[in-house]
């Protein structure tokens, strides 16, 4: 078997993503002490939530308006969506207010923290699109009020939410997949650089601005203790 | 039937068939029930703060003694 030749794209992707983020970092051991604070949790809990609202979504996307209107079982899918997200938005406003106090771009993370605030930025017409497609009296306020904000700033002939075509399209296939795209380069950002460590901490540690944050090992514990 | 009845029981609970409640104070213009979520985050976020993690002192006891040793 011959070896892949050293200017192979694959090879240099392969090595590149393995440089950046080796296993031990992807999938790590344990996380450093300070993580075992509930301010911590809230950002899992938000991706808990996008699963949550992704399967149900994908449910009522299968099964169609007539379902969710007018059945037991859609009307209750269609409230697991609903409140799924208004759970999403909730903690993920916690988890914002977390990072945001205790200033998580240190240490080279400032591509984390874009990537947090743009996804919330994108979650925003992600959930307005929604509501504007549900196919009820409801819809139709939200997208005659919404209109008019829309078209006060210019956009409302690229995004108009009283055309139900383009607004399913946006929640169900373009928005969901920029949601999912920037959360995982989040996460794998997080994983590259590590969990930001409390302020004390940093200085204790002089950890330089632009430098990598202490790894792991050197404070963990297991993720089992 | 038992639907029905249970709908009337929950409709009593929360009563919408009225105008929403707004706050408003100055040019801030808010539904209540808006009021009320942004109050709870709040809340949360306090909560959370102060509240210890299952096992953290522990953790930093155990972590501490490492370190002596």
């Amino acid at each position: 078997m011959s070896g892949a030749p050293e200017n192979s794209w694959t090879v240099k992707v392969r090595e590149k993503a393995v440089e950046a983020l080796p296993p031990e970092k992807l999938l790590p051991d344990g996380q450093p002490t300070y993580v075992a604070s509930w301010i911590y949790v809230f950002g899992v809990a938000s991706i808990a939530s996008l699963v949550v609202i992704i399967t149900s979504g994908s449910i009522l996307a299968l099964k169609g308006p007539a379902w969710w209107h007018y059945t037991g079982i859609g009307h209750f899918f269609n409230s697991i969506h609903m409140w799924s997200v208004e759970l999403f938005f909730f903690v993920m406003v916690v988890h914002l207010w977390g990072k945001y106090w205790m200033s998580a771009w240190r240490g080279g993370r400032t591509r984390v923290w874009i990537t947090g605030a743009i996804t919330f930025l994108v979650a925003v017409p992600t959930a307005l699109t929604g509501y504007v497609s549900q196919q009820n009296f409801d819809a139709q306020w939200i997208s005659t009020q919404a209109k008019d904000g829309l078209n006060s700033v210019g956009v409302g002939a690229f995004f108009n939410v009283t055309n139900f075509g383009q607004m399913y399209s946006f929640h169900v296939l373009l928005l969901p997949i920029a949601v999912v795209v920037l959360v995982s380069a989040h996460v794998l950002l997080v994983r590259r650089h590590g969990v930001v460590p409390p302020i004390e901490l940093h200085a204790r540690l002089a950890i330089v601005p632009g430098s990598e944050a202490p790894a792991p090992a050197a404070t963990a514990v297991g993720a089992d203790s | 039937m038992i639907h029905a009845g249970l709908g009337v029981v929950m409709g009593a609970v929360f009563d919408l068939n009225h105008p929403a409640h707004v706050v408003h104070w100055h040019f801030i213009k808010l539904p209540l029930a808006n009021v009320i979520v942004i109050g709870l985050m709040l809340v949360v976020f306090a909560i959370v703060i102060a509240l210890p993690f299952p096992g953290a002192a522990r953790r930093a006891a155990a972590r501490r003694g490492a370190g002596a040793s």
